[in-house]
C-alpha cells in the first residue's frame, strides 16, 4: 500500500490474506469513481469502509465480486486477487465468484418466496445438496448461523417478505451463508433497521467473523468502530487512510480522516 | 498550538467550549485557594484560613458540573479521536483539580493550627514553593485550553523545582524538630503543608501528561522523580548517631 501514508501494519497479525487489491480504479463512463486503491482483506476479521457519500467505498466493495460488471458503463482497472487468483482472469467463473464472495445489501431483499426457498435456492443451483434431507440441513444451518432459526423454524413455508425488516436482513445473511462463501460483503446492512435489529446484526457479524472475511460499508461510525478490526477511510475516490480500527477512531494519522470521524467534514 | 476546523454541528463546539471554560474556572479557583491558604499560614490569619476551607465547596460544585457535561457530550455526541481524548482528559483533569482543591483546604486547616504554635523560620520558604505550583497549574490549564503541547511538557519539567523545595523544607524542618521538641507540632504541620504542595506539583504534572495525550494521542514518556526524602532515614540516623543497627 505504497500510496497510503499511515502506520505500518502491526506485527503478530496472523489473520490470513484473503483478498489482495492492487491499483484498482473504477470509471463510470468518463468519470473516475475510484482512484488507484490498493488494500488487503484478511480472513477471520471484519474490514470496514467508511467515508462520505460518493467517496467510492461501495464502488470498491462491489469490485470484490464483480458486481460492477452488471453496470454497462462501468470499467474496472487494476488487479484483485482472491486467494491469489485474479478474479478478472479468463478462468474465473463469475457465478462461482459470487458464491464465494457473498453480498448483503442496504435494504433487505428477500426473494418473494418462502423462507425455506430463499435459503435453498442458492445451494440448489450451485448443486451443493444431493437430496431434500441434505438441503433441509443446509437451510437449518444457515438460519442457525444467522441467528434466525428459533424465530423462523415454525414458519419456513411463509413468505420471506412477511418477516420484519431485521429478520429479513438476517434472512439475506442466511441466504449468503447457505452457499458456503469465503467472503461476505455488506453494503450498509443496518441502515434500514431499528437499533435492536441493528444490534442483532452486529452480534451476528461478530459471530461470523471467525469463519469468513467480512467487508462492511457503513455510514455509522460507531458501528464501524464496534464491529471491525480494520478500517479504511475513503474520500473523493481515494483511500485516505487504512489501519487498525482502534487507531483510526482514537488517533488517526491523516487530517481528513480526523475531520471526517469527528464530524468536522465540511 | 493546533487549530481545528469547526464541527459541522455547531452546538458540539459550544459544548466543548463550555467544558473547557468550566475547567479553566476550576483552575482559577485552585490557584486562588492555594495562594489564600499559604497566605493565611504565613500571616497566621485564622479567619482567612476558615474562608479557604469554606470556599472549597465551589471547586467541588464545578467538578460535578464538568462531570455531568462530559458525560452528556459522550452520550449525545459520541465523540471520536481528538474530541474523545479531549473530553476524557477534561473529565480526568476536573477530578485532579478537585483533589488539588482538597490539598489547599488541608493547608488552610493546618494554617489554623500552626497559628496557635510558636512561629518557626522555614515557613518563609512555603510561599515561594506555592508560587511555583500555582504557576504550574495556570500554565498547564492554558496548555489544555490552547492545545499547547510544548507548554504542557515545559510544566512537567518544572516539577523538579517543586521537589527541590520539598527536599530542602524537609531537611530544615527535621533539623528544627531535633533541636527543640517544642517545634515538633508546627514543624509536623508544615511538613504536611510542604507535602501537599509537592503533591499539587505532581498533579499539575499529570495534567500536563493528560494534555499531551489529548492533543497528540501519544503518551509522554516517564519522567524521573526527584523527591528523595524517602531515602533520608539512613542519612539522618547517621548524622545524629541513632541507628537501627545493634
Amino acid at each position: 500500500m505504497t500510496e497510503v501514508s499511515g502506520r505500518q501494519p502491526e506485527t503478530g497479525n496472523a489473520a490470513p490474506l484473503k483478498i489482495a487489491a492492487r491499483n484498482v480504479s473504477v470509471f463510470y463512463g468518463a468519470k473516475q469513481a475510484l482512484k488507484n486503491v490498493s488494500l488487503d482483506v484478511s480472513s477471520e476479521q471484519v474490514t470496514a469502509f467508511i467515508g462520505p457519500s460518493g467517496c467510492g467505498k461501495s464502488t470498491f466493495l462491489r469490485c470484490f465480486n464483480r458486481m460492477n460488471d452488471t453496470i454497462d458503463t462501468a470499467r474496472v482497472t487494476g488487479e484483485i486477487r482472491l486467494d491469489g487468483r485474479d478474479i478478472h482472469g479468463p478462468d474465473m467463473d463469475v457465478v462461482q465468484l459470487r458464491a464465494r464472495v457473498g453480498m448483503v445489501f442496504q435494504k433487505p431483499n428477500p426473494f418473494p418466496k418462502s423462507i425455506y426457498e430463499n435459503i435453498a435456492y442458492g445451494p440448489r443451483i450451485h448443486g451443493l445438496a444431493r437430496g431434500g434431507a441434505e438441503l433441509d440441513e443446509i437451510v437449518e444451518n444457515a438460519l442457525r448461523r444467522a441467528g434466525l432459526w428459533e424465530e423462523a423454524k415454525d414458519r419456513l413455508g411463509e413468505s420471506g417478505t412477511a418477516l420484519s425488516g431485521g429478520q429479513q436482513q438476517r434472512l439475506c445473511i442466511a441466504r449468503a451463508i447457505a452457499v458456503d462463501p469465503e467472503v461476505i460483503l455488506m453494503d450498509e446492512p443496518c441502515s434500514a433497521l431499528d437499533p435492536i435489529a441493528t444490534a442483532k446484526i452486529e452480534e451476528l457479524i461478530d459471530d461470523l467473523r471467525g469463519r469468513y472475511a467480512i467487508v462492511i460499508v457503513t455510514h455509522n461510525m460507531q458501528q464501524a468502530a464496534r464491529v471491525s478490526q480494520k478500517t479504511a477511510f475513503f474520500h473523493l475516490g481515494s483511500m485516505v487512510e487504512y489501519g487498525d480500527t482502534s487507531m483510526i477512531f482514537t488517533n488517526p494519522v491523516q487530517r481528513r480522516t480526523k475531520d471526517y470521524i469527528t464530524g468536522r467534514y465540511g | 498550538m493546533r487549530e481545528l476546523n469547526a464541527h459541522t454541528v455547531k452546538s458540539f463546539d459550544d459544548d466543548i467550549a463550555l467544558l473547557r471554560s468550566i475547567i479553566s474556572r476550576m483552575g482559577g479557583l485552585c490557584e486562588a485557594q492555594i495562594v489564600g491558604a499559604v497566605d493565611a499560614l504565613v500571616t497566621r490569619n485564622m479567619e482567612a484560613a476558615a474562608r479557604v476551607v469554606a470556599d472549597d465547596a465551589r471547586i467541588d460544585a464545578l467538578e460535578a458540573e464538568a462531570e455531568a457535561l462530559a458525560v452528556k457530550i459522550i452520550a449525545l455526541r459520541a465523540p471520536l479521536a481528538n474530541d474523545l481524548r479531549e473530553i476524557v482528559a477534561a473529565l480526568k483533569i476536573a477530578g485532579v483539580l478537585e483533589r488539588i482543591g482538597d490539598y489547599a483546604k488541608n493547608i488552610a486547616k493546618r494554617a489554623s493550627v500552626v497559628a496557635q504554635a510558636p512561629p518557626i523560620g522555614p515557613v518563609i520558604i512555603v510561599p515561594e514553593m506555592a508560587r511555583v505550583v500555582v504557576s504550574m497549574i495556570r500554565d498547564v490549564l492554558d496548555a489544555f485550553v490552547d492545545r499547547d503541547v510544548d507548554l504542557a511538557r515545559a510544566v512537567c519539567e518544572r516539577d523538579r523545582g517543586v521537589d527541590d523545595f520539598y527536599n530542602s523544607l524537609f531537611r530544615s524542618l527535621l533539623t528544627f524538630m531535633m533541636e527543640n521538641p517544642h517545634y515538633i507540632t508546627p514543624s509536623t504541620h508544615l511538613l504536611f503543608v510542604a507535602k501537599n504542595l509537592e503533591r499539587i506539583g505532581d498533579h499539575a504534572t499529570s495534567v500536563g501528561e493528560m494534555v499531551h495525550f489529548a492533543v497528540t494521542g501519544e503518551h509522554l514518556t516517564d519522567r524521573p522523580k526527584s523527591d528523595d526524602t524517602s531515602t533520608y532515614l539512613n542519612k539522618t540516623t547517621d548524622d545524629t548517631g541513632f541507628s537501627d543497627e545493634p
